[in-house]
């Protein structure tokens, strides 16, 4: 495997996950990360061929229920907490860049 | 109690009893409570918010009730204070980010409901690390929270504010969440009893989500007999959480006197290399406390505990980059407007969240991007499965498990914040029970050079009782110094 994080992984990783970060701010990341993936990269070695992989510490089934009507939270609480909101709605920026 | 021993705010059960008989009113009980907080919680920086004037309304509610003759519940006019990342409808909750730092929930979570109902009053919201990512309370965006013992040092984290809360003595009950050690670890560095309960066992309805397979809600309190109440009242099948468990441990206030005879008693002996000097000699100390006591102690190995470290920084910030992916200036939190959307989800997220979020974010996006996903992510889920069965084969022979719950004593505030990995091994021996998913709980037992050391005691799924009943053997034999509440020593606080 490569060598973990370097300063183009962090521009790209921070992209995806819709961060802007400083030229500085990319330095010291790519260092902190890749010390911290160097550490846990320790088990990336471990032979794990027949080990069946665990996503939950439970044994989940689906959960079903009748589809009843219950209460649900009062719309203009939950428009109160937002950034904006319009006409019952939560309004953002253009997202296909029509003009605004 | 002896003549020398310190005399103690009263614990919850007495609390409760005292004004279910109507010989204390609650009122009384809250504003002593409220008394408290204001003298030290400058000093201290437990709380993000205190909600005192609901607190006076709430318990005049528990007073009307007895007085009208009906019962307020188990917990009647028990001051709680509630880690600031459960959802208070109507009480700012910012998870100690300034994502959030103006977001009003607009629903309670479920364990809220459940200790009102009990009758417990909410004085407040604790500080914690931001999104409870960390070890010291020191990722808070609002300032780190001081340790009681020593106002210099760390009282550990996530959960740092109700562990420092109940260990000043300003609440006898505290409710934190524990992803990684995030209750047990604060409650070792703040002399405190902290529990992480089997995965399911609490609702996490309301709880502002970190890493949803290993998150867990669960108490902190003086005695072991009040986390045994808080617990009692708070464990349960809620429709609300679908990972909710439908059995329940059995009530566990009734068997904390059953002792520990014939109990076996495993001392996980790879947590024992590491640990400093006092710590490792805390634990041989509690070996011989439960061997005393009737319990067949022994040390075991289990070497593929500490391969959980290691597979929990791919797992928990895996799904903590997905869970955070909600706060994008939407619907609730920060907004920095920008052009276009795309734009402003990053300009806010930027602006809202700090540097250990932004890290664990990066880290998980990382490890679940292509090409990375199956070395990484992959790997870590086949390792979890290796800790797992590491406890399973321990459990074969042994009821419960005793280790230390953190490898030192409090650090210094300021000592790990520029070393990410060092902060991160603190939890070394607390997070292979997130990965299992199984009980564990820290119980103070010694001093070291003036602070608390924790003992931790370690269950299989639904093994909470075998484990208070260990822990309230070691809880007799402790040191009584090393337990709060403690008046908050405050000299020389550099800040």
């Amino acid at each position: 495997m490569t060598a973990p994080f370097s300063r183009d992984d962090v521009v790209y990783v921070a992209r995806l996950a819709r961060l802007e970060l400083e030229a500085d701010e990319v330095d010291r990341y790519a260092a902190q990360l890749a010390s911290i993936l160097d550490h846990v990269a320790a088990v990336t070695g471990l032979d794990t061929t027949d080990v069946p992989p665990t996503a939950h510490p439970l044994e989940l089934a689906n959960v079903l229920r009748a589809d009843t009507p219950g209460p649900t939270l009062p719309r203009d609480e939950v428009l109160d907490g937002a950034p904006a909101a319009e006409s019952g709605r939560f309004r953002v920026p253009p997202i296909l860049g029509e003009a605004p | 109690m002896s003549a020398t021993a310190r005399e103690r705010p009263a614990d919850a059960i007495r609390t409760a009893r005292a004004v279910r008989a109507g010989e204390v009113r609650a009122r009384e009980v809250v504003e002593a409570a409220l008394t408290r907080i204001a003298a030290f919680e400058g000093a201290l920086h437990c709380f993000n918010t205190v909600t005192a004037d609901a607190a006076i309304a709430a318990a005049d509610e528990v007073d009307a009730a007895v007085l009208a003759g009906k019962d307020p519940g188990p917990l009647a006019g028990v001051p709680i204070a509630l880690k600031d990342n459960l959802c208070t409808r109507g009480v700012t909750t910012t998870a100690g980010s300034r994502i959030l730092e103006s977001w009003v929930p607009p629903y309670d979570a479920t364990v809220v409901r459940t200790v009102r109902a009990a009758g417990a009053v909410v004085v407040g919201k604790t500080n914690l690390d931001e999104f409870a990512m960390g070890s010291s309370t020191e990722n808070s965006a609002f300032g780190p929270t001081h340790n009681p013992w020593d106002p210099n040092r760390v009282p550990g984290g996530s959960s740092g504010g109700s562990a420092a809360a109940v260990a000043a003595g300003f609440v006898p009950l505290a409710l934190g969440s524990d992803t990684g050690g995030s209750i047990r670890q604060p409650a070792s560095l703040c002399g405190v009893v902290g529990v992480k309960p089997t995965y399911g066992c609490v609702s996490r309805y309301g709880l502002i989500a970190f890493a949803s397979s290993l998150d867990q809600i669960g108490p902190f309190a003086a005695t072991v007999a009040d986390a045994a109440t808080l617990l009692d009242v708070i464990a349960g099948h809620d429709p609300a959480d679908s990972t909710s468990l439908d059995v329940r441990p059995a009530p566990l206030a009734n068997i904390l006197d059953e002792g520990v005879g014939g109990l076996r008693v495993g001392v996980i002996s790879d947590f024992l290399s590491d640990a400093s000097p006092s710590v490792v000699a805390a634990v041989r100390d509690a070996a011989e406390v439960l061997a005393a006591a009737g319990a067949a102690v022994e040390e075991v190995a289990i070497p593929a505990l500490m391969l959980g470290l290691s597979a929990y920084y791919l797992v928990a910030p895996a799904e903590a980059s997905s869970n955070l992916a909600r706060y994008d200036g939407v619907r609730y939190g920060l907004r920095v407007d920008a052009p276009d959307v795309t734009q402003m989800n990053a300009r806010s997220r930027s602006a809202g969240f700090g540097p250990e979020v932004k890290r664990r974010i990066m880290l998980g996006t990382y490890v679940l991007s292509a090409g990375y996903y199956d070395a990484y992510y992959g790997q870590a889920q086949r390792v979890r499965t290796l800790v797992a069965r590491g406890f399973d084969e321990a459990y074969r022979r042994f009821d419960v498990l005793v280790g230390p719950t953190s490898p030192t004593v409090a650090f210094a505030i300021g000592a790990k914040t520029k070393d990410p990995l060092a902060m991160y091994l603190s939890d070394l021996y607390t997070i292979p029970t997130n990965l299992a998913g199984h009980p564990a709980l820290s119980v103070p037992f010694a001093l070291s050079e003036g602070l608390p050391v924790g003992i931790q005691v370690l269950a299989p799924s639904l093994g909470e009782g075998p484990m208070f009943r260990a822990a309230a053997v070691l809880e007799r034999g402790a040191d009584p110094e090393a337990r709060g509440p403690i008046e908050p020593r405050l000299a020389g606080v550099r800040r």
